[in-house]
């Protein structure tokens, strides 16, 4: 039985980025603010400092900074027509535990999406006509326009002190960013990082095809920084070890690194750490949230009464907290009816790997979002009449780590073994070089997320299930983006390339990317989306969903500075109007 | 080195005369009672207490937890035949050649061996909650066995195939070519052992020995870095602020990996 404890003002579920922001603005509001996190309190020094962050085993192959699949996991199946199965060790995707959540492990790649990927649907509508979707495309809306994100993008990024080269301030077209982006407001916090070879070879090679290459917007910083909280950031020493990894030098923009060290600092904020929600309560009429019960490392069950309850956790454990809490209606694939689980969607990458006889990449001279970058395919900044799918992403020679375990390619037909594999090995790894593609990924009535019948958690909690794969839309872009990239690559000059396009059937023991969105999407109708505009429940009103599990389906570009932004967005409407007046913000 | 200065300050270090960590420091109020068993394994190992968290930025004097370096000795989980045949079966997976040691020289079987010892080897992280059942190649293993048991499994079985096949001899016993056809035989599912599945093995075998061959050499593998020194890869060095725009040049310094470099270690007594 659950003991109770004194009420707050605001109870946070999870201390990642979300958490941190809303946290701060809440607290700083002078509201109470209690932070729960199923994780250990985490910090630079004591958890990834340079004398061991290095680490490649601990780090990347034995998943040492992320959730155990023991404490909580998904089941996944390709179709409805299949039994899924437990995911018993992570693979195309890494929930992140713990203070600081997946901004600690995070490549910091930094990207905005574009104004139209805001209007997805209705823009592609009105340039292809509606018959140009596929039928069981579910893409929307998101009921809020780039503009008006855009002061929030440019506080998350003057948080986080953003390096990087602007491509378009208030409409001019600025030299050597990226033209293609929407309208912002002023220049990058930090000018770009430098750039290794590799990317200064790509850069060349996509300028002479007429391309416009820019440097990728970089949350490991070129230059110190210190933040509008006062919070100082180091440079980036190019030490590669980004994604997976925590950063050892202060430079990688985290909750750690930007946010926590004021956050603690207001005396109206606390965290629990190594505290496990179990479920948001509610009260009789299931439309006002009381506050949750969570567990401590005893196994002792508490109950944290709050006004507020936002809901920060990773996008994969909101939705499953939604469903275990018995908010809103769960999506049904058969009658299309239902928003908790609804428009699952995640990101479409593929490679084309080089092999050069003349050069030296120093591969392990990186940051994880050091590279340059085209934009070109991205989104609808082509014409897509003549190819028959919708969607893009950006390309580039993006150098995120030389770590043997994971770079170490050979040519096709090497063996995987044995004296020729050890030879190519040796002969490759300085000489090889992986260029990328980031691609969009559409939202489908048959891709969701629900309660599995059968497996359970170590609190007899059902796991959730996740039914998932790529369409045909997604395979084609895959392969029109790598055959794209593979022209820049083959000007590049090396002796034999490969492309890799993304193919079919989604494997969920491959890694891919940590961009799992939806779930619990906003829009502008409660029928077809889970939140309003301000990301608040349209079914409990005291209720905020914070994260990618928001997005009604996910752009061609990594989704932090996205999550970020409409985090301050949320925080923003809190304060201006939920405080004033607590109720819905959106009137229907 | 990093485990002496720990131990000095550990809390069980009674009467060294070095201050023992307090319980209870400014900013953190630490909540509740013992762990119990179930818990205990979900948490890592140097923060184990629901906290909470005010104030200030928590701070402990040696919070940190380096990694616990592999020493050489006897087998921590094989027997000594399971040993050797690992030993015989890294050899043939990364062979020596004239400049780089092979698997066995390079450490992999100790890697591994002490892999399999700790909670890789038990899956103590992993969801292993029934019903197990074969799912698509897409969803992943689905063994109900630990990795320790299922090479107890494999090396048993492979033992037993290699004896049936080459006239009583164990894999350690037969000749270079024959072994690498064996092993071709199972990476192909073209060998079946007797109650598990070959290609199985051979994947997480071939999985654990470029690990071994990789990893930092603080976990048993990778000795002198060889790994390291074969590909041109500098290993666990953190600044390459000076060498970032250098293009196309080879990096000039040798690898140097979590503990150092051998020469820099003071030779044990």
């Amino acid at each position: 039985m659950a003991r109770k404890l004194p009420a707050t003002d605001v109870l946070i579920v999870g201390l990642g980025w979300t958490g941190s922001i809303l946290a701060h603005e809440l607290a700083r509001s002078g509201l109470n603010v209690v932070a729960i996190e199923r994780g250990p309190w985490r910090d630079t020094a004591t958890d990834f400092p340079p004398a061991y962050a290095q680490d490649e085993l601990r780090y990347h192959i034995r998943h040492e900074l992320f959730l155990r699949p023991a404490q909580l996991t998904m089941t996944f199946r390709n179709s409805a027509s299949e039994t899924a199965l437990p995911i018993r060790s992570w693979g195309s995707f890494m929930p992140p535990n713990g203070v600081g959540g997946g901004g600690v492990h995070w490549n910091a790649e930094t990207w905005r999406f574009l104004p139209s990927d805001f209007q997805m649907k209705t823009h592609l509508t009105e340039r292809y006509g509606e018959k140009f979707l596929p039928g069981d495309m579910t893409i929307q809306d998101w009921g809020i326009t780039y503009d008006e994100l855009e002061p929030y993008y440019d506080k998350f990024e003057y948080l986080c002190g953003t390096s990087g080269k602007a491509g378009n301030i208030k409409g001019q077209i600025q030299t050597g960013g990226n033209p293609f982006e929407g309208a912002r407001a002023r220049e990058y916090p930090t000018p770009p990082q430098k750039q290794p070879y590799g990317p200064t070879l790509f850069a060349q090679a996509a300028k002479e095809m007429g391309y416009k290459p820019f440097p990728q917007p970089s949350g490991n910083l070129s230059q110190a920084y210190t933040n509008p909280l006062g919070v100082t950031l180091g440079p980036c020493t190019y030490c590669g070890f980004c994604e997976w990894f925590g950063c050892g030098n202060y430079s990688k923009a985290s909750p750690q690194t930007t946010i926590l060290p004021a956050l603690v600092r207001q005396p109206n904020f606390e965290a629990r750490t190594q505290c496990e929600v179990l479920k948001i309560n509610l009260d009789g009429s299931g439309k006002r949230a009381t506050g949750v019960t969570y567990v401590d490392t005893s196994g002792n069950e508490w109950e944290q009464p709050a006004d507020l309850v936002l809901l920060c956790a990773f996008q994969l454990f909101n939705v499953h907290l939604l469903l275990i809490s018995g908010i809103g209606k769960p999506y049904d694939p058969r009658a299309n009816e239902g928003v908790i689980g609804r428009n699952y969607s995640y990101q479409v990458t593929s490679s084309v790997d080089a092999f050069f006889d003349d050069k030296i990449f120093n591969p392990f001279i990186a940051s994880g979002s050091i590279g340059m970058c085209i934009d070109e395919f991205n989104g609808d900044n082509f014409d897509h009449g003549p190819h028959g799918f919708v969607g893009g992403g950006y390309m580039g020679a993006v150098q995120t780590n030389g770590r043997p375990l994971q770079t170490t390619r050979t040519p096709k037909g090497t063996p995987r073994w044995g004296l020729e594999w050890k030879e190519a090995v040796a002969k490759t790894y300085l000489s090889s070089y992986e260029a990328v593609t980031h691609g969009s990924c559409c939202s489908y009535r048959d891709v969701y997320c629900d309660l599995d019948p059968t497996y359970t958690d170590r609190f007899g909690r059902k796991l959730m299930r996740i039914t998932f794969d790529f369409h045909e839309n997604e395979l084609k872009m895959s392969q029109y983006l790598t055959d794209r990239l593979a022209e820049v690559v083959q000007k590049m000059g090396p002796r034999q390339f490969e492309t890799k396009p993304r193919r079919g059937p989604y494997d969920v023991t491959v890694y891919q990317t940590t961009h799992t969105c939806g779930g619990a999407i906003m829009g502008a109708d409660p029928k077809s989306s889970a939140l309003n505009r301000y990301l608040q429940s349209w079914d409990v009103s005291n209720l905020f969903v914070m994260g990618a599990t928001a997005f009604p389906q996910n752009a061609g570009y990594n989704p932090t500075d996205t999550v970020g932004a409409l985090a301050y967005w949320a925080a923003d409407a809190i304060i201006k109007q939920y405080l004033k007046s607590p109720g819905p913000l959106v009137q229907i | 080195m990093i485990t002496n200065k720990l131990q000095l300050n550990s809390p069980d270090d009674v009467g060294s005369g070095m201050p023992r960590p307090p319980q209870v420091q400014s900013g953190i109020r630490r909540r509740e009672l013992m762990l119990t068993t179930a818990t205990t394994l979900l948490f890592s190992t140097h923060s184990v207490l629901a906290r909470v968290v005010q104030d200030s930025l928590p701070w402990e004097q040696n919070a940190g937890a380096p990694p616990t370096e592999v020493k050489p000795g006897p087998w921590a989980y094989f027997t000594a035949e399971e040993g050797a045949a690992v030993e015989a079966l890294v050899d043939r997976l990364i062979p020596p050649d004239p400049q780089t040691p092979g698997g066995k020289d390079a450490g992999c079987a100790v890697f591994i061996d002490r892999q399999l010892a700790g909670p890789y080897g038990t899956a103590e992280e992993l969801y292993m909650r029934g019903p197990f059942a074969d799912g698509t190649p897409q969803q992943g293993n689905q063994s109900p066995l630990t990795p320790a048991v299922r090479y107890r499994e494999a090396l048993a079985a492979l033992d037993k195939y290699c004896r049936a096949t080459y006239a009583g001899k164990s894999f350690t016993q037969i000749l270079d070519n024959e072994k690498d056809k064996l092993l071709s035989g199972l990476e192909k599912g073209q060998v079946h052992l007797e109650g598990t599945s070959g290609r199985a093995f051979f994947e997480l075998l071939l999985q654990n020995t470029q690990e071994g061959f990789f990893a930092d050499p603080v976990y048993g593998g990778n000795r002198n870095m060889v790994g390291w020194k074969m590909i041109g890869y500098p290993g666990a060095r953190y600044d390459y602020r000076d060498w970032v725009d250098r293009h196309n040049e080879r990096y000039p310094l040798p690898p140097v990996g979590i503990s150092g470099r051998p020469e820099w270690v003071r030779k044990a007594d």
